[in-house]
């Protein structure tokens, strides 16, 4: 049963296959010049059989197997679905359903252009993530410690926090010389936000017993901000910086709408411009690969980073 | 001799002049939680406060941190007022209140790190950790570790910059009763060792017993203290003794909790 469910990705890709190789595409669809669906398939026959076989010597891919081994057999399921629905029945519009091989078509022929893109938008997110973050801590952190900072800034930050960083493109435009600043400005604003305020709401929320135990031992104050106030709001500033990510990208993805020269989101509204659904779909799959991976990445960094207190936020 | 009002003014002596402090509750009334201490704690000994909830125990000992100002009076220590907490005094928290992002050996060395004199002092970091039953745990995370671990740990930090006075609110109340009886032989021993002068918060009687020279006998409503009882026994006590047992009595008496033998109105 076990070695079985090592098998069950392995099997999966074989009916996924079978399915594709059997069944005819409908003549609705324009061909592809390669049969790039069956290539990834043959690919992932090869490698799924390779893991299948490795997983029997090697105890954690069998664990791991054994647990999801199902799982990636459904997901072959579910292509199945798709493939016949779309592909062999089109039985929903081509134009804006294309089949699996036209999708793929564009990171076999559009790839240079894509890979472009991905590194036009890390650039832009990663300025704005920067400027937004260290803007946002230093703004928690002041807000948190000095009430009289509190006292006099908070109302307005929480009458223009909520606004989605969207909104200020038009402002942005205006304000900054080139649209690359604004869409800068755009992300470091959707990140500033929420690391500003899970920041000072974590900071004041560090129980009074902390700072009394660091008076108790002659801290002044310097120490009790940096060593006791800081480091125990940091599993909440870190989420900060989660929400802060997510309401990035979807900045991101605005910001490059609009005056950008590359860029996933400029991609998918070009492709789009141009009625080439598949570059719509592929840019889409680039987005969650993207997306996914920046946030393993966060926290991959966490767990580094707060290893004293792990699975607060599963991912 | 902790004797209530007196004025001498031997400079080894806490004094404790005239200590009052109130709060104001959220409804608006003044609250009195200390009216007009007079205490005076000789160096090296070993001081229980004891009575009943609100009857500003820990109020005291706060004001003798320093972690509250005074509403008039004060506490003075070797004639010097005090204003602030000072690293003289150290103070062990109810909960041991240890930082989770720290290791066991970091927090204990927390205070020594604060003062900027950690690197002259790593040993007694060692020391106390072995002192404290802790070696092998240096490593390890507070929530990695049971209560009473964690509550030896607050000592160790407590007690690893030599302060010449202990304070401890309750540092025992979270344990259970056979750790809690462990760890009041490890603090009679830290206490033995190092000389510190030793103020302790507690509810409970055996405690103050079979620890202090002196038991600070507190009421409520008016807060004041009621008496000051010298235990004359010595060390290592034995908490079945005749002796003991007499104690405990005068104190439970003093604190109305003797209880007595009522007639019943009605037989059956």
């Amino acid at each position: 049963m076990n070695t079985l469910k090592k098998f069950l990705p392995f099997l999966g890709v074989v009916i996924t296959l079978a399915v594709h190789l059997l069944v005819p595409d409908s003549d609705e669809h324009p061909d592809a010049e390669k049969p790039y669906f069956a290539w990834i398939l043959y690919f992932f026959l090869g490698a799924t059989f390779f893991l299948g076989v490795l997983s029997l010597k090697v105890q954690k891919l069998g664990k791991y197997f054994e647990r999801t081994g199902p799982f990636w057999f459904g997901t072959g399921v579910v292509v199945i679905f798709f493939n016949v629905v779309i592909g062999k029945l089109a039985l929903i519009p081509v134009l804006f359903f294309p089949k699996f091989d036209n999708i793929l078509a564009m990171f076999f022929e559009d790839g240079v252009l894509i890979l472009k893109c991905i590194l036009y938008s890390t650039r832009l997110l990663l300025t704005g993530l920067f400027f937004g973050t260290v803007v946002g801590f230093v703004t928690g952190v002041c807000l948190g410690f000095s009430a009289k900072t509190y006292y006099w800034l908070n109302p307005y930050i929480k009458l223009l926090g909520p606004i989605p960083a969207t909104v200020w493109i038009p402002i942005a435009l205006t304000i900054f010389d080139t649209p690359y600043a604004a869409s800068v400005f755009i992300v470091a604003l959707a990140v500033w936000f929420s690391i500003a305020l899970m920041t000072s709401s974590a900071i004041q929320a560090v129980p009074n017993s902390y700072y009394e135990v660091a008076r108790t031992l002659g801290a002044s104050p310097a120490f009790q901000i940096f060593r006791v106030g800081i480091p125990a709001a940091m599993p909440s500033i870190f989420l900060g910086v989660f929400y802060g990510i997510i309401s990035a990208f979807l900045a991101l993805m605005t910001a490059e709408m609009f005056g950008a020269k590359y860029g996933i989101g400029w991609y998918i509204i070009w492709q789009k411009a141009m009625m080439v659904y598949s570059g719509v779909y592929a840019g889409l799959i680039v987005i969650a690969v993207y997306c996914t991976l920046t946030l393993t990445l966060l926290f991959k960094l966490r767990d580094k980073i707060l290893n004293w207190q792990k699975g607060i936020v599963k991912w | 001799m902790v004797t209530e009002n007196t004025t001498t003014d031997a400079k080894d002596f806490i004094q404790i002049k005239d200590l009052v402090k109130t709060f104001v509750s959220n409804k608006g009334e003044t609250i009195t939680a200390l009216n007009g201490v007079n205490l005076e704690i000789p160096k090296g000994s070993f001081v229980s406060l004891i009575g009943p909830s609100g009857c500003g125990k820990t109020t005291l000992l706060r004001q003798i941190a320093g972690l509250a100002a005074p509403t008039s009076g004060g506490v003075f220590i070797n004639g010097k007022k005090v204003t602030k907490p000072g690293s003289d005094r150290g103070f062990a928290f109810q909960q041991a209140t240890l930082y989770p992002w720290l290791t066991i050996r970091d927090n204990i060395s927390l205070g020594l790190r604060a003062r900027h004199i950690y690197k002259e002092h790593a040993k007694d970091v060692d020391e106390f950790i072995e002192t404290v039953g802790l070696k092998g745990f240096e490593k390890s995370y507070p929530h990695e570790l049971s209560g009473g671990m964690n509550q030896r740990a607050s000592l160790a930090r407590a007690l690893v910059g030599h302060p010449e006075i202990l304070l401890l609110d309750e540092p025992l109340g979270a344990l259970d009763a056979f750790t809690r009886m462990a760890m009041q032989d490890e603090i009679l021993s830290l206490w033995k060792k190092y000389k510190t002068t030793m103020i302790m918060v507690t509810h409970d009687v055996d405690e103050a017993l079979y620890l202090s020279d002196y038991i600070v006998v507190m009421k409520a409503r008016p807060s004041k203290v009621e008496s000051v009882i010298h235990v004359d026994l010595s060390y290592p006590r034995v908490r079945t003794q005749d002796v003991f047992v007499n104690y405990r009595k005068q104190i439970l008496e003093l604190l109305d909790f003797a209880g007595q033998v009522q007639e019943p109105e009605y037989y059956l």
